[in-house]
């Protein structure tokens, strides 16, 4: 697990929306250390499709904000050398499904290199992805993906439900040096909190308790957290009272911190909107069985998206995992004890 | 519906020769119609005998380490070996055109270019023992590990070079792959991001003919492979592959030009395989004997010998002189792999992070129980 850097002394305060905070993230790391370069599809004068970049070419030229030709293996395969050579790149993909052309990179080279070479190279890259659905977005534009980099050794895997912890955990992937896939949901890409830049930098690999309670724990991360912060407010009219977990970081996982909620509470519900078979759901919900079976008081349950590939937009709403069928699955859950 | 036409188009400012930013003469680029060749011509009496004398003696050495590690995998103590044996000019070649602070970003059949960077010869074979990934330090003897997926070293070269450019600093990257490996899409990728980014970068692509089995016909229908580079507006260049001055003329003249900002290069070396693709592989199912004859009379080795030995740059004493240290690093090679390798099983959790995840700390806990519980019974 990797350390947060020092943030600059100037605290602020600010509420801002998490697409702000993550600029603010780039703009920072890039004043902080010379040797982070930003690079992507049109991260430089539009400043990303998502305006995640904005102004970091007009800032710091662009070398250190690199418009890049398009070509997502030749924009990893060649932050891989730069990393080689001393520098930090923070690489955008435009879209979820727009990395798999760098997958080859990614899982061969990026994940590996530090164990190829026995410690000798490793690559301090951070890899920018929006990803997930309820935006309205055609295919190909959705997909939430991340079991694909949870299932492959070498990747630390982030994703941040908060402003606040958009911009620390940021920073701290910008830091930290093996690779971090770092997935932005692009769905709370313009919800607005106050946050403080001082005081947000969390290591990455550490799990936030998001409310307490008594009735069970829905554990989640990124896009589906709002969801279940609603679900748990709603539950109250059930005379139920759910504790929310926010995992904000996949790999490493924090494993303390979820089998310490789920053995106070005795039952767990795993929320995410990728599809369920073989996702990270499944591992979550495997873990806590294998380490508090004892504490349980009924199976750990998954509600996810559908086994499907993601579906057109006017449709997207059926397969992510909403309110009611979180409120199903904790009534799934047997209450009478 | 207005069609747009290029009469049309001609009128956008955008669209205006010369106002695109394009090269509008493409001509320079393309490499010559035949391969560049030094030896048998008078541009061998330009070259450095003591380079010559030094080529030679890699080549011989090299030859050698081939064919001594082709005979460890048949006695199990390599796990594989794809052998360059016909292609020692290039390997050889290539690498003595990079100066010390440059980097080589080799694949799986370059051991021998990894070693004439100055790695240790046996330390470059643990990839292919099944020791170890790599085993040598690629940041001292700046060398990439051996890459196995095709061609997506080159990328890694590009980011290399235009990082070291960017730090201002004279470093000049060397990437090689195989005629196969040039169909891949990080090839294309990364000779577009080193032309756009005018990265220091040289692609050596090691034409033996054949991608496995399937030959260069099945591959590409480009005219030659150099010709590749021109659509990414850099220049392409053939040369002999089997001649080594020829190999390391235009290698250091490609090096030497990326250096000086000149942008980055495309050498396409001519040469052959002459064995199978690696141990395992039976070459009689794709290719007749009348083909490898014909290539064994156009041997690096005997070209040297043929047009050295005349000018008196090649004599009995130096023919003695590389036999005797082949011979000396094949009686190494033997001493150093019939022993079993040394390998410690918890080294296995050492370098997936920086710190291991709480989950490895775990696996690893495991692993040093089952070690411990093993030795017990050993022990016994
Ligand atoms: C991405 C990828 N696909 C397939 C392979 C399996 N493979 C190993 S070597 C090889 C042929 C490569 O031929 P070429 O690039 O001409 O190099 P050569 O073996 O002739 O040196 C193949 C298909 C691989 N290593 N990587």
């Amino acid at each position: 697990m990797t350390t947060a850097p020092a943030l600059d002394a100037a605290p602020s305060v600010r509420t801002t929306t998490m697409a702000q905070a993550l600029n603010a993230a780039l703009r920072d790391a890039m004043k902080a250390d010379p040797t982070v370069h930003v690079m992507g599809e049109d991260v430089g004068q539009l400043g990303g499709v998502f305006r995640i970049t904005d102004g970091l070419t007009a800032e710091f030229g662009p070398d250190r904000c690199l418009d890049t030709p398009l070509a997502e293996a030749g924009i990893l395969g060649t932050a891989v050398g730069m990393a080689m050579y001393g520098l930090r790149p923070v690489v955008e993909m435009q879209f979820d499904a727009f990395a798999y052309p760098a997958l080859e990179q990614l899982f061969s080279h990026v994940a590996k290199m530090r164990n190829r070479t026995a410690g000798k190279l490793p690559l301090p890259i951070t890899i920018r992805i929006p990803y997930g659905g309820g935006i309205g977005g055609v295919e190909h534009h959705s997909d939430a993906s991340e079991a694909y980099y949870t299932h492959t050794p070498g990747l630390h895997v982030v994703t941040p439900a908060t402003v606040a912890d958009a911009y620390g955990l940021l920073r701290a992937s910008i830091a930290s040096d093996d690779p971090v896939v770092f997935l932005e949901p692009k769905r709370l890409y313009w919800g607005k909190d106050t946050w403080d830049s001082a005081a947000g930098v969390e290591p990455i690999g550490r799990a936030a308790l998001r409310r307490t309670g008594r009735s069970a724990v829905l554990i989640s991360y990124g896009p589906s957290l709002p969801v279940c912060l609603e679900a748990a407010e709603a539950a109250k009219a059930e005379g139920w009272d759910l504790a929310v977990l926010d995992l904000r970081s996949l790999v490493p996982f924090d494993e303390e911190t979820v089998c310490e909620v789920v053995r106070s509470v005795g039952r767990a519900v795993v929320v995410h909107e990728a599809s369920g078979f073989g996702g990270a759901g499944a591992e979550i919900a495997a873990r806590i069985t294998e380490k508090c079976f004892h504490h349980l008081a009924a199976p750990v349950l998954r509600v996810t998206g559908f086994d499907i590939p993601y579906p057109p937009p006017m449709l997207e709403h059926h397969h992510l995992p909403g309110v009611d069928r979180i409120l199903d699955a904790v009534a799934r859950l047997q209450w009478e004890d | 519906m207005t069609v747009l036409d290029h009469r049309h188009l001609a009128a956008v400012p955008g669209w205006l020769p010369g106002a695109t930013g394009h090269r509008s003469d493409p001509a320079p680029l393309l490499p010559d119609a035949s391969p560049l060749r030094v030896l048998g011509t008078s541009a061998l009496e330009k070259t450095d005998p003591e380079l010559l004398r030094e080529l030679y003696r890699r080549l011989v050495v090299g030859r050698r380490y081939n064919q001594q590690a082709t005979t460890l995998t048949k006695q199990g103590r390599l796990a594989v070996y794809p052998a360059s044996t016909g292609q020692e000019a290039c390997q050889v070649a290539a690498a003595m055109a990079l100066r010390e602070q440059d980097w080589l970003f080799p694949s799986y059949r370059d051991t021998l270019a990894v070693v004439a960077r100055g790695v240790d010869p046996l330390e470059a074979l643990t990839l292919l023992r099944g020791s170890a990934h790599t085993g040598y330090d690629p940041r001292a003897s700046r060398t990439a590990p051996l890459c196995t997926p095709l061609a997506t070293q080159a990328p890694h070269a590009v980011g290399l070079a235009h990082a070291a450019r960017l730090a201002g600093d004279p470093v000049v990257a060397l990437t090689m792959l195989g005629d196969g490996g040039t169909s891949e899409g990080d090839f294309h990728e990364a000779l577009n991001f080193a032309a756009v980014l005018n990265a220091p970068v040289v692609f050596l692509v090691q034409n033996n003919g054949y991608a496995i089995s399937v030959p260069l016909t099945q591959q590409s229908a480009a005219p030659s492979l150099a010709h590749k580079a021109v659509g990414y507006g850099i220049p392409g260049r053939l040369v002999d592959g089997n001649d080594a001055p020829a190999v390391h003329a235009v290698l250091t003249e490609a090096v030497e030009r990326a250096r000086n900002g000149g942008g980055p290069t495309l050498v396409e070396a001519l040469t052959y395989r002459v064995e199978a693709h690696t141990n395992a592989d039976d070459a009689t199912r794709y290719r007749d004997e009348d083909e490898v004859a014909a290539w064994r009379e156009h041997d690096p080795i005997q070209l040297m010998e043929r047009h050295l030995r005349p000018l008196g740059l090649i004599d009995d004493e130096l023919v003695q002189q590389a036999a005797d240290e082949a011979e000396a690093l094949a009686a190494r090679m033997r001493a150093e792999f019939h022993a079993d390798a040394e390998l410690d099983p918890m080294s296995l959790f050492a370098h997936v992070y920086a710190e291991p995840t709480p989950q490895l700390r775990e696996q690893a806990a495991q692993l040093a129980a089952e070690l411990a519980a093993e030795a017990e019974v050993h022990d016994r």
